[in-house]
């Protein structure tokens, strides 16, 4: 186990400290930022998710009442996540999604409608994101984050990864997405000049991706710690789930 | 359980690295950063639309991010209780 976190780890602190960007900037898209029609398109595409979302989880919960703690649990993770401003190497600070482990446990969709409640608390009383935004910062955070969480995990668990080291990459794969996301996001609404979407593209990423690369190794391992917990007090409501197989 | 807190360890020693690392950083939360970033590529682009509410001051701001920490910490608290109380109980009940 110490040997392949210590690999992660050494690995990405080299990658950090390999490339000191300008500025960072906090992970949702601020309000207005966006111009109409992206709003709009990026809102319509995030609708059927919602909608397949709100199916699942009403499913899931009438299937089995014992599961809506379960559900909170996952909804509270990422509520206290996002609250949770982390200085980064790269002398700025951002959040990590928490939309990881809620992933895992309740498939994708399930997280596009609990980050779309964290998304409008932070937008109406934080002016943080924004209502303009919402379409495009739920897709980034709460619908192709929570998708490579998702996916990231089911491959681990074919290839026979240890559950805790999928359940790492999962949490990190999603944190991490989340921001390719907004980058290509903004990056569509603002082509450059020269070069348009592509140079936009790697502008707004090495604004990004280093400031969040420290935080999605934070949001892997507190994920872990969540994981390893359920693990041994949930063991049925996971098997339920098939989150882990009878051997655990 | 011992694991668990050695990997809350690693997680604090991942925040308080770049403290030692860019000692004179500013850590701003920089949303800022990303208006620098539009503007430069886009001059003359004007924001449609400003924030419903913004919270007063920085200590208000701070107020309902601890707010919200604390919501979701103190239902994880409560969950945690819960289902080890279930589990003492159901073991009891085994004796």
């Amino acid at each position: 186990m110490n040997r392949y976190t210590t690999l992660i780890l050494t690995g990405l602190f080299a990658l950090i400290l390999f490339s000191v960007p300008e500025y960072a900037y906090a992970m949702h898209i601020m309000e207005g930022f966006l111009p109409a029609k992206w709003s709009i398109f990026w809102s319509v595409l995030t609708i059927p998710f919602l909608v397949r979302g709100l199916r699942t989880i009403k499913k899931k919960v009438e299937d089995n009442p014992s599961l809506k703690l379960l559900l909170g649990v996952a909804g509270a993770f990422a509520f206290i996540l996002s609250a949770l401003k982390m200085p980064s190497v790269t002398g700025s600070s951002s959040h990590p999604t928490g939309v990881g482990l809620g992933a895992i446990l309740f498939g994708p969709t399930a997280m596009t409608v609990i980050g779309v409640i964290v998304l409008l608390f932070q937008a109406i009383l934080l002016a943080h994101g924004g209502i303009t935004t919402l379409g495009a910062n739920t897709f980034s955070m709460a619908v192709a984050g929570p998708f490579v969480a998702y996916w990231i995990f089911k491959l681990g668990k074919k290839i026979g990864l240890p559950t805790w080291l999928s359940v790492f990459l999962a949490a990190f794969a999603g944190d991490l997405i989340t921001y390719v996301v907004t980058s290509v996001q903004l990056a569509a609404a603002f082509p450059a000049a020269q070069g348009g979407v592509a140079t936009s593209v790697v502008k707004f990423l090495s604004v990004f991706a280093v400031t969040q690369l420290p935080l999605a190794v934070s949001e892997g391992i507190l994920t872990v710690i969540v994981f390893n917990f359920l693990k041994s007090y949930n063991q049925q409501e996971l098997k339920e789930l098939s989150v882990i197989g009878e051997e655990v | 359980m011992k694991r668990n807190v050695l990997l809350l360890l690693l997680v604090v020693a991942l925040v308080i690295i770049p403290f030692v690392i860019n000692k004179d950083a500013e850590f701003g939360g920089a949303d800022g950063k990303a208006e620098k970033v539009i503007t430069e590529i886009q001059p003359d682009y004007k924001p449609w639309f400003s924030s419903v509410w913004e919270p007063p001051s920085g200590e208000i701001e701070s107020l309902l991010f601890a707010l919200q920490a604390a919501f979701g910490a103190g239902f994880i608290g409560y969950y945690i209780g819960y289902v080890r109380g279930k589990k003492a109980g159901t073991e009891k009940v085994k004796c």
